[in-house]
């Protein structure tokens, strides 16, 4: 039993990375019916934005006179990596994939793996191919609770993840910006004839899709602390399943088959050796989406939509 | 003169859809353009909101400004010029609430919208009832209403009325009508394309025949009306 609620809490920390990255992955698909193949490697970037930031922000609580508590420096941390990854998302929105508004969606889908490849070699060019060491934030502190193990690094990783959803869930239901994106999901032709401005919506689900993903970069190098360049390969396949899992621009969706994903992993290596773990999990995840092809809460949609 | 354009082309591809078209709406007018299916009637609408991209030598005029200067949400939100599409393009997964808010989203007098709302409702007082219901749900008249009023709420101008007609039982189709007249009463003009050619020519003061991405007519509704070759081709005889 103490097994089982040890996974969970371990599988509860994975599920936060892939869905935190999903959601993004999900909202660019929903709103632009387009699927972000760099989303991956936009993770990647915000986990090395967080790793400057918090350098910057260490050696500058170091060198002053007042000391900042850790915690302090990983909320700033966390704020500042995301606007600057929103920023990196507004740009490959509008040099990426703008111009190819009216192009087939198979030249976006190259587009996106070119964007990947790019950030990848780009970030290889300018931090160098030594792995980056994270700067430990915040003491690592374990509480046994009933001898399962619980750090308050896994339990704020969480915390802050689910704050995050549930800000990302009353923005797009309350904020007449989030209602336009949500009508932009439905029809895109339409929304300019409403007086909006498409491309700021356009703009904007990058911005946040990539400050999402920003947000696990910055959690998961708290967590692991060790950084590559092509870190994000992996994270962004598996969070593109989750994102399909999910359903169509469903942020519900994408929330739980994050998790959902974190779950299967864990509790498939806690049976099965390691090695078979991903073969294991996603043969069960690909057998799930055989039963329900449009994902969780994905409704049958006509692709009459563009982005 | 409110609208003006000038030797409007429009292509899909390479296939011509619009060719030199030349018309114009006065401040205040209700003028109609009647034409069979695939005349071009909706593509010259699409045109005037900037949702497809008219050809070299295309000149639009609104209010002394150049239409295509403006992209496709400022031509609503800063020259008030509002088109309610074929298919009446409401947002199914918003409801009626949301859709009309939407309508207002680059509207900053919070106070007038309110006011908008409240008339919308005293028009179609329908929608009040289906206030928080999704929208997808409505009936294919209350759709109707619900894309009127947003046009309603968005800037009104010029209503530029993509079939308005389709789908609606006759006396249904009366009060949609009626709203609209009401409409124009407080100001917007009114570009109203229709295939029931008879009920466009009714409404409006003024129209023009379009045939195969060409105006072959124009004139007073009335005397169109009348006419023996608009009687033949779109009046039934
Ligand atoms: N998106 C498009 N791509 C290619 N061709 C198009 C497109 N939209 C319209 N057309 C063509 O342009 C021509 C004019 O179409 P349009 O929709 O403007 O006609 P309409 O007069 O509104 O017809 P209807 O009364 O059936 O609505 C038609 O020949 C149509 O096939
Ligand atoms: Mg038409």
């Amino acid at each position: 039993m103490t097994v089982f609620f040890q996974s969970l809490v371990n599988a509860l920390q994975w599920g936060s990375f892939y869905a935190l990255i999903a959601l993004g992955y999900s909202m660019v698909y929903g709103v632009l019916m387009l699927f972000n193949f760099a989303h991956g490697d936009v993770f990647m970037v915000g986990a090395y934005i967080s790793f400057i930031v918090a350098t910057a922000l260490t050696a500058l609580a170091a060198a002053g006179t007042i000391a900042i508590p850790g915690w302090v420096v990983l909320l700033l941390t966390i704020v500042c990596a995301m606007m600057l990854n929103a920023i990196v998302g507004i740009i490959i929105e509008r040099v990426g994939y703008r111009p190819l508004r009216e192009a087939p969606r198979a030249s976006a889908a190259i587009t996106g793996l070119m964007i990947g490849i790019i950030l990848e070699t780009g970030v290889l060019a300018i931090m160098g191919a030594q792995r980056a060491k994270f700067p430990s934030l915040i003491q690592s502190v374990t509480y046994d609770v009933g001898g399962v193990f619980i750090t308050n690094k896994k339990i704020m990783i969480v915390l802050v993840s689910i704050v995050l959803m549930l800000a990302l869930d009353q923005f797009v239901k309350k904020t007449k910006w989030g209602m336009a994106m949500r009508a932009m999901a439905f029809d895109y032709t339409v929304v300019p004839l409403m007086g909006v401005p498409a491309n700021v919506i356009a703009a904007l689900t990058f911005a946040i899709g990539s400050g999402l993903a920003a947000s696990a970069g910055c959690l998961f190098g708290v967590a692991y602390p060790v950084l590559d360049p092509y870190m994000g390969i992996v994270f962004g396949w598996k969070a593109f399943v989750a994102a399909i899992l999910g359903g169509r621009g469903s942020i519900l969706g994408a929330t739980l088959a994050g998790f959902l994903l974190g779950f299967i992993e864990i509790f498939v290596a806690l049976i099965f050796p390691s090695t078979m773990r991903d073969f294991i999990a996603y043969s069960i995840i690909l057998l799930i989406l055989t039963f329900r092809p449009h994902g969780f809460f994905g409704e049958p949609h006509s692709a009459r939509l563009r982005l | 003169m409110l609208l003006k354009v000038e030797n409007l082309s429009v292509s899909y591809g390479r296939i011509p859809a619009l060719t030199g078209l030349d018309f114009h709406i006065d401040e205040g007018e209700i003028v109609s353009i009647i034409g069979a299916n695939g005349a071009g009637k909706s593509t010259t609408l699409r045109a005037i909101s900037r949702m497809v991209k008219v050809e070299p030598g295309s000149k639009m005029t609104f209010m002394d400004k150049d239409l295509l200067k403006y992209p496709p949400d400022k031509v609503v939100s800063q020259l008030g010029i509002t088109h309610v599409p074929e298919g009446r393009g409401i947002f199914g997964n918003l409801t009626v609430k949301e859709n009309l808010h939407l309508s207002a989203f680059a509207r900053k007098d919070a106070a007038e919208v309110k006011k908008d709302i409240s008339r919308v409702f005293d028009i179609f007082p329908r929608l009040k009832e289906r206030y928080t219901q999704k929208s997808g749900t409505l009936s294919g008249g209350e759709q109707q209403m619900l894309a009127i009023g947003r046009a309603f709420i968005s800037g009104r101008k010029i209503m530029l009325l993509d079939e308005p007609s389709m789908g609606l039982a006759p006396l249904l189709m009366q009060n949609v009508f009626k709203a609209l007249k009401e409409i124009n009463k407080e100001g917007a003009a009114i570009l109203l394309v229709e295939q029931n050619a008879r009920l466009a020519l009714q409404f409006a003061s003024r129209a023009y025949v379009l045939e195969t991405g060409s105006l072959v007519m124009e004139g007073d509704s009335k005397k169109l009306l009348e006419d023996p070759e608009v009687k033949k081709a779109y009046l039934g005889g």
